[in-house]
């Protein structure tokens, strides 16, 4: 069949107008704009002793200038704390423009409005802000000591503290079944800060419509639907009267998840209050020191296991650096915590950890949210075990693996969403099977011995992770087909790269049996479809996904109900092939979608040609049934939701050859191999371009990428010349496999793919790096001098 | 008026066309291409010359617009991504990035097609080890680049395909702004 495109490499639509430059992203928008530009803190912690703006008063252009206390009703109070948790007991968030005390290096401080961003930023570097020194908290375990404070009012810099306990099925703690196993380790890890650095920064642009009294916004963010309601909340607007519009997003990872932004509000409420439309274009230093970091963790593990290397208990105490906020919770240490078990099952777990302030930019999840330092601590742990028992590190993790048979496994902890940790499906036995055929993993021993005999160091990494993917609590899809015989799909979730304008027209093209250029998506757009959560997760395909399949299954089944009438004929015998729907084996009997859409909505009026056929006294309709009959509604459109039980668990892993060089200390990847199983694949290619992105930021994480943060607190290196993305020099070619273990959760049995690339690659290159040089590799990422550092006292 | 607001007239042919506006000495070309002209497909991504997103050809050449004054311009010759294709139809190169999923956000789409477009009219067969120099000045943080090095070959592929046997010298405007021998 010509529509079914489900499963298939489609090119993606999305291309034609990003390669010709007609995309339409944030800056792209509102040429007549005025530019908003911001003050921000020079100083890590400081008080604010006074603002004097008088300089700037005399920049020509100059619009308004704006400071805390120009802020009225909820738009001074401190910003939603978007995730609560009872665990988080001391929740702190920013306020949109410092009040008193500033708390980073970044915090914005004054708003100003200009005729344009030279002149805007012209009047900013000439506002005086006095501040009084404040002791800067800097490094999590110097927070932890808690000598100094972030907040006044949080003692020890604590921001929440939780503890997570799964006894061993004969009632042991971990604490017992570690003391009790045969062999026991002990040791720290050591993870550095990075951040998303998506290629296009934040940026918010407002349009205020006052005879309307309504308000557009324009905002790159992964979440439209939500910043919707921030805005109106905070404006004090109706909602009905504010639409939020995510246009093309160049990149997010996580970070413009975050919301609303001080800037998403403050933006819209200069529109609002000036009667202009403003824009604000974040550049990229201050998207270094006013977005979001992620990743930074010290971890102390304790674990106990026997002679065949199964891990009977297993303690894990983890500091987290949640920066100087907290807007989206506690979500990272969660996700750190509860995915640390990865494809294993353990015999007893106990897990706690602490997320502490200081006086840096704040932590948001970024692609991985967590996950990488999770399996980082679990594989350098399964890697040292394998070491101490003299054992092939595969051999350990395969005698730890959930077992095929096992599942619906639970791990019992409760997940990021507030559910049980069930993993649906999965198959990690066949995974490590075919990762070690990819790699070669059997034959790697002959490769490294003739490697040495030349004088080289190469050495292999292993690393294997579980995903929970596409969380709830739902999202929606609308189908709507038009009487011109186009299909008009839309769901409220965003998108910055992925490719769902292809993915959600393959679905629907698929499901309805409709040629694919017939059917466009819009997301991310309020005044198309309201109710939605947003792109995190891994959701979107899973979660939209399934959503916009449901509705098309309405939609179906309403066409084939309109057509059996019109065709006289059994709805069950119909099928729709092309637009067109027919009885199935009876191709001269058929109606087109187009008139069937016109069919569905009886009309007084008629439009065009073909609406007469759905006028008054055309005949069509039946005299025994008003026209719009009872439980029906006019239209061929339909709308469903997808909202899961639970989360679905993709899963993966990786393999990687690295060569060191004995004199530079230069690490080197030769070969990188992925297996990866995220159930049904829509569209392979874009899976494999989403695998190839992750990969490439995780060879970042585990290589060059680190926040330099001083004991000042100022971040030394917030540039893209000193802090380190990988060039298409840096990262290797990936050799990708597909295993397709379909999830019993959804209609469609798929799960989510957009995060798994980045999750275990410091894990896979620690390991490589240690095969190599025989050392042992406990901190990332590791540069050369690193390295370096740690032969030197290997040699001492 | 300060000197941040005195105005230049800028003259300049941009994708084959003559066009003209007052900026302050200070505007950038990237802004005055996107804010002056009102050419967005030009993206600004760091502002100091690092990711390479605002690549444009300056007389055929790959620049760095967010380091070049716009008035530095006046009397030159600049194609942006807007003036790729090739009477309406997708060049080479943007056919090669959109067959081989060379780009995921398109962000720093324009700027990877720029370079590759003046990379490949002066080595129209590229090894994989010219590719991937071509290409190493640029970031992106979505596609892991792998599909990018494809894309230029297949581009290079597609681009002997249509004009048949390789010019070393290129071809159309392109070729043209080369033949004139680069920056007046």
């Amino acid at each position: 069949m010509t529509t079914k495109l489900f499963g298939e490499p489609v090119q993606r639509r999305e291309d034609a107008r990003l390669v010709t430059g007609q995309g339409r992203y944030l800056d792209d928008l509102g040429p007549g704009a005025l530019a908003a530009a911001f003050v921000r803190s020079p100083h890590a912690h400081a008080r604010i002793r006074d603002i004097d703006v008088s300089a700037a008063l005399d920049v020509e252009g100059l619009v308004a200038v704006y400071t805390w206390e120009d802020l009225p009703g909820a738009l001074a109070e401190p910003l939603p704390l978007l995730i609560p948790h009872p665990a988080l007991t001391h929740g702190r968030t920013a306020y949109p423009l410092a009040k008193d005390i500033v708390r980073h290096v970044g915090e914005p401080v004054v708003m100003v409005v200009a005729e344009d961003r030279y002149l805007a930023e012209d009047a900013c570097a000439l506002i005086e802000v006095e501040y009084e020194f404040l002791k800067p908290v800097v490094g999590v375990e110097e927070a932890a000591q808690g000598v100094h404070l972030v907040h006044e009012d949080v003692p020890g810099n604590v921001g929440a503290h939780m503890v997570q306990e799964v006894p061993s099925r004969d009632g042991r703690s971990a604490a017992e079944a570690i003391d009790a196993a045969p062999h026991l380790l002990e040791f720290r890890l050591d993870i550095e800060r990075s951040a998303c650095m998506p290629l296009e920064g934040k940026g918010v642009y407002a349009r205020w419509d006052a005879d309307d009294g309504s308000l557009r916004v324009y905002s790159s963010t992964q979440t439209s639907t939500s910043v919707r309601m921030a805005v109106a909340a905070k404006l004090g607007l109706p909602l009905p009267k504010v639409e939020v519009i995510a246009p093309d997003v160049g990149g997010g990872f996580g970070v413009k998840i975050v919301h609303p932004w001080p800037e998403e509000i403050l933006v819209p409420w200069a529109a609002r209050t000036l009667g202009r439309e403003v824009k604000w274009t974040e550049d990229r230093r201050e998207h270094f020191v006013s977005s979001a970091h992620e990743r930074a963790q010290v971890q102390h593990v304790r674990v106990g296991f026997d002679d065949d290397g199964r891990v009977l208990g297993l303690d894990v105490t983890i500091l987290h650096d949640h920066g100087a906020y907290t807007p989206y919770g506690i979500i990272v240490p969660i996700i750190t915590s509860t995915q640390l078990l990865g494809p294993y099952k353990i015999g007893a777990y106990r897990v706690e950890f602490s997320s502490i302030y200081t006086n840096t930019v704040q932590v948001t999840p970024y692609r991985g949210a967590g996950r990488p330092q999770a399996v980082f601590c679990m594989e350098r742990t399964l890697d040292r075990v394998a070491a101490y028992l003299g054992k092939d590190r595969t051999e350990v993790r395969a005698a730890n693996f959930i077992r095929p048979d096992e599942f619906p496994y639970d791990q019992g902890l409760i997940f990021q969403d507030g559910r049980p940790l069930i993993y649906d499906s999965g198959n990690y036995p066949e995974s490590l099977r075919m990762l070690k055929e990819l790699i070669g993993w059997d034959s790697f021993p002959d490769m490294k011995a003739r490697a040495a005999a030349e004088g080289r160091r190469i050495g292999i990494g292993v690393g294997c992770y579980v995903e929970g993917t596409g969380v709830g609590p739902y999202e929606g899809g609308h189908v709507q087909i038009t009487s011109d015989g186009r299909v008009h799909v839309s769901t409220g979730l965003t998108s910055q790269g992925q490719g769902h304008e292809t993915v959600f027209a393959q679905i629907a093209a698929t499901e309805l049996g409709v040629p694919i250029e017939r059917v466009s998506v819009v997301t991310g757009d309020t005044r198309r479809f309201g109710y939605a959560v947003g792109t995190f997760a891994s959701r979107a395909a899973v979660m939209s996904g399934n959503a916009i399949a449901l509705a098309c299954r309405k939609v179906r089944e309403k066409a084939l109900r309109i057509a059996a009438d019109a065709l006289e004929a059994d709805p069950r015998d119909l099928e729709i092939t092309d637009g067109i729907v027919h009885v199935a084996g009876t191709p001269s009997a058929s109606i087109p979608l187009a008139t069937v859409a016109v069919l569905s909505n009886p009309l007084r009026y008629a439009f065009d040609e073909e609406a007469k056929r759905a006028t008054q006294f055309s005949g069509a309709a039946s005299m025994d049934r008003p026209p719009v009959d009872e439980g029906e509604e006019p239209g061929l459109e339909g709308r469903d939701y997808y909202s899961p039980i639970r989360s679905t668990f993709a899963s993966g892993m990786h393999a990687a050859i690295v060569e060191t060089d004995p004199e530079t200390a230069e690490i080197r990847i030769l070969r990188y191999a992925v297996v990866h199983d995220c159930g049904k694949l829509i569209n392979p290619m874009i899976v494999e371009g989403q695998i190839h992105g992750g990969v490439a930021q995780g060879v970042g994480g585990a290589l060059y990428e680190k926040m330099v943060y001083d004991e000042h607190g100022q971040l030394l290196n917030a540039s893209f010349m000193d802090f380190l993305m990988p060039y298409a020099t840096e990262v290797p070619r990936i050799e990708t496999a597909h295993l397709e273990t379909p999830s019993p959760l959804n209609p469609l049995g798929i799960k989510g793919a957009g995060e798994a690339g980045v999750i275990p690659v410091s894990a896979v290159i620690a390991s490589a790096v240690e095969d190599a040089e025989g050392i042992t590799v406990d901190r990332m990422p590791i540069s050369p001098s690193d390295l370096h550092t740690l032969r030197l006292r290997l040699a001492q | 008026m300060s000197e941040g607001t005195a105005r230049h007239v800028v003259t300049l042919v941009v994708n084959g066309v003559v066009r003209e506006a007052a900026v302050p000495a200070r505007r950038l070309l990237s802004d005055f291409l996107r804010h002056d002209l009102g050419l967005t497909g030009t993206h600004v991504g760091c502002e100091h010359g690092v990711c390479g997103a605002c690549t444009v050809l300056l007389d055929g050449e790959p620049v760095r617009s967010c380091l070049t004054f716009a008035v530095t311009v006046d009397g030159h010759e600049v194609t942006t991504v807007e003036g790729l294709a090739e009477d309406g139809e997708p060049s080479p190169v943007q056919r090669g990035f959109t067959e081989c999923h060379g780009l995921q956000c398109g962000f720093c789409t324009p700027g990877f097609l720029c370079t590759a477009t003046a990379f490949l009219r002066d080595n129209p067969a590229p090894t994989d080890e010219e590719v991937l120099e071509a290409v190493a000045g640029n970031l992106c943080r979505c596609t892991g680049y792998q599909n990018i090095l494809k894309a230029v070959h297949r581009a290079a592929e597609i681009q002997a395909e249509t004009r048949g046997r390789p010019e070393p010298h290129g071809y159309g405007t392109l070729g043209g702004l080369a033949d004139r021998g680069g920056r007046a």
